[in-house]
């Protein structure tokens, strides 16, 4: 669904490249999570991915971007929103500033799309109980605290239906019951085989929902795989990536001799109930 | 950091001369309740005392009434009844900009409150209207840009930044005031384990020099693993207030108000433990504790 082929990226005037030669695959109907230090270029991607760059920002964009079979480095930026919807890191600055309510402000894409009014009601109401905002949609989207703003920039995407959702750090300002209800959301979507892309830093949740986990540092893509085998990964640490506390305490027990090498080292919960359990354990 | 690095974040000597920070206040909430003028009641009558040097995290959902809370220090918001000291200071007899010298608030999104041109002038904005001299400005901007990692990039626009970074050229800024009390809404959403880290030194080295930090967060590893003290809320009012060990236990109240316990915590009940282990370092003693793996 999404191929990136020995991309790299320099923004306008900027001497060093901030991307290079990445390549990155996911999967139609998946959830990829990309994880990384701040600063290594995560933001970058999501506009990379996201068809922003270089359409809007400019720069110097090198290898292949195809998404949903089309190559949206040399298309337009049109092109881009009808296919990728992109949910940026603040989402103080993704609201529109033109409109006065936030069924307004969910139903704008769709506005701009040229969708029938009463269908635009009628998918704004949807996305809007999915994620449980109902009670919002005649506010101000202004008169909104932050959890909450950021729950209407991720309705006004989701309501696009485009194949593929890329999100950037989408749960950062919300309470631990509104990011898991977020990640349901997203699972609920890849069963309806839309693809979705998430930069997050809340590994237990990427753990419990990702399809995939790809590493960004050092300018690039370093490791790619599934969450249980990246999380446990010993080269994390230097490239400035965190994991669950779950392997830092296996890596520390098998460290101290508590646990054998060859035990494997635990990334969810259930696993490391699994590994600590003494009386299971014990033989 | 080291003890000096903490001295420099805030200096608890006094000598003639030398750059006047106020250290070491209590604060004290009374019965504290607070209506917005649309009528909703936030805070339902709380009463806390905080001792200087403490680390208080507040926990809940969104919408508990901890922001609310915390905006009572600063005078941001006036108790609607109750009262708020910070040190002899009742709070709604002083200005905000009085309360500002005693009560530093870093907000959740720094935008709000960046505006320099670059970020060295925006951490150095606070002290100076301290009246400080510019030597004792500059040395305090330094410090504090330093504490948060940001000595490179000190002399760029804000706008430069990333969100993470934006949010520690914030708490430079309240850092380099040297108030008595720092307040963190929602320090570490946003930072990589790198940046989590660095709050966390920031944290303590405040806390050891005798400044009273009080975060609100969402991080409960976070929470566990730094603060010595967790404040629950739920629909405007305090649920449990105590040491997180004591606190990670109370089942029916963490219900309440949403919050789950950190990962280890909840691994070692389930696990049947009897011990509240809240880092990886407590979790694998209470581990070795039980027998080597045969």
């Amino acid at each position: 669904m999404i191929s990136l082929t020995d991309v790299s990226y320099a923004y306008p005037d900027a001497e060093a490249l901030t991307l290079e030669h990445v390549d990155l695959e996911v999967e139609r109907g998946s959830i990829a999570g990309i994880v990384g230090a701040s600063g290594a270029g995560k933001t970058t991607l999501a506009k990379i991915i996201a068809g922003f760059i270089p359409h809007a920002d400019g720069g110097e964009l090198s290898g292949t971007v195809r998404v949903d079979g089309r190559d949206l480095s040399t298309g337009s930026l049109v092109d881009a929103v009808s296919v990728v919807g992109l949910v940026i890191q603040n989402p103080f600055n993704q609201i529109s500033g033109a409109k006065y309510t936030v069924r307004e402000e969910i139903a704008f894409g769709l506005e701009n799309f040229g969708t029938p009014r009463d269908e635009m009601q009628r998918r704004v109401d949807e996305v809007a109980a999915l994620l449980r905002i109902e009670h919002l949609l005649d506010r101000s989207p202004y008169a909104l605290s932050g959890g909450q703003q950021q729950l209407v920039a991720i309705a006004s995407m989701i309501v696009l239906r485009t194949p593929v959702i890329v999100m950037d750090e989408p749960t950062a300002q919300l309470d631990p019951a509104g990011t898991r209800m977020v990640f349901d959301v997203l699972s609920a979507l890849r069963e309806t085989g839309i693809t979705i892309v998430i930069f997050e830093h809340k590994l237990e949740l990427l753990q419990q929902h990702a399809d995939r986990l790809h590493v960004v540092a050092d300018r690039s893509i370093v490791l790619s795989g599934a969450p249980d085998d990246v999380l446990a990964d010993d080269r994390l640490a230097q490239w400035a990536v965190g994991t669950t506390r779950y392997v830092t305490a296996g890596r520390l027990a098998r460290e101290r001799g508590l646990l054998p090498p060859e035990v494997p080292l635990p990334v969810s919960f259930e696993q490391a109930e699994r590994v600590f359990d003494r009386e299971r354990s014990v033989r | 950091m080291s003890r000096a690095d903490a001295e420099g974040v805030a200096p608890v000597a006094n000598t003639a001369g030398a750059d006047p920070v106020i250290v070491g206040m209590e604060v004290l909430i009374e019965d504290v309740r607070f209506s917005y003028p649309s009528g909703v009641e936030a805070v339902k009558g709380v009463s806390l005392s905080i001792r200087p040097g403490e680390r208080v995290a507040i926990v809940g959902q969104n919408g508990a009434g901890k922001t609310t809370l915390v905006r009572q220090l600063n005078g941001i918001f006036r108790p609607t009844s109750g009262r708020v000291q910070v040190g002899d200071w009742i709070t709604s007899e002083h200005t905000i900009a009085e309360l500002a010298t005693r009560v530093g608030y870093v907000f959740q999104n720094p935008d709000e409150q960046l505006f320099a041109r670059t970020v060295r002038a925006d951490v150095e904005f606070g002290p100076r209207n301290l009246g400080l001299d510019s030597a004792q400005v500059a040395r305090r901007a330094e410090t504090a840009i330093e504490a948060v990692g940001l000595s490179g990039v000190a002399d760029l626009h804000p706008h430069h930044l990333s969100l993470s970074e934006r949010k520690r050229v914030a708490l430079a800024g309240v850092v380099a005031m040297g108030t008595p009390v720092v307040v963190l809404d929602e320090p570490t959403t946003g930072q990589d384990a790198a940046g989590v880290d660095m709050i966390a030194q920031v944290v303590a080295a405040l806390t050891d020099a005798g400044r009273t930090v009080i975060a609100i967060t969402h991080d409960m590893e976070f929470c566990a693993e730094h603060f010595d003290r967790v404040i629950v809320m739920a629909g405007g009012q305090v649920l449990v207030d105590g040491h997180p060990r004591d606190v990670f236990v109370r089942d029916a109240e963490l219900d309440a108000a949403a919050v789950e316990p950190p990962q280890l915590t909840r691994l070692a009940r389930a696990l049947g433990w009897d011990d509240q282990p809240l880092s990886a370092e407590e979790f694998v003693g209470a581990f070795a504790r039980r027998g080597a793996h045969s």
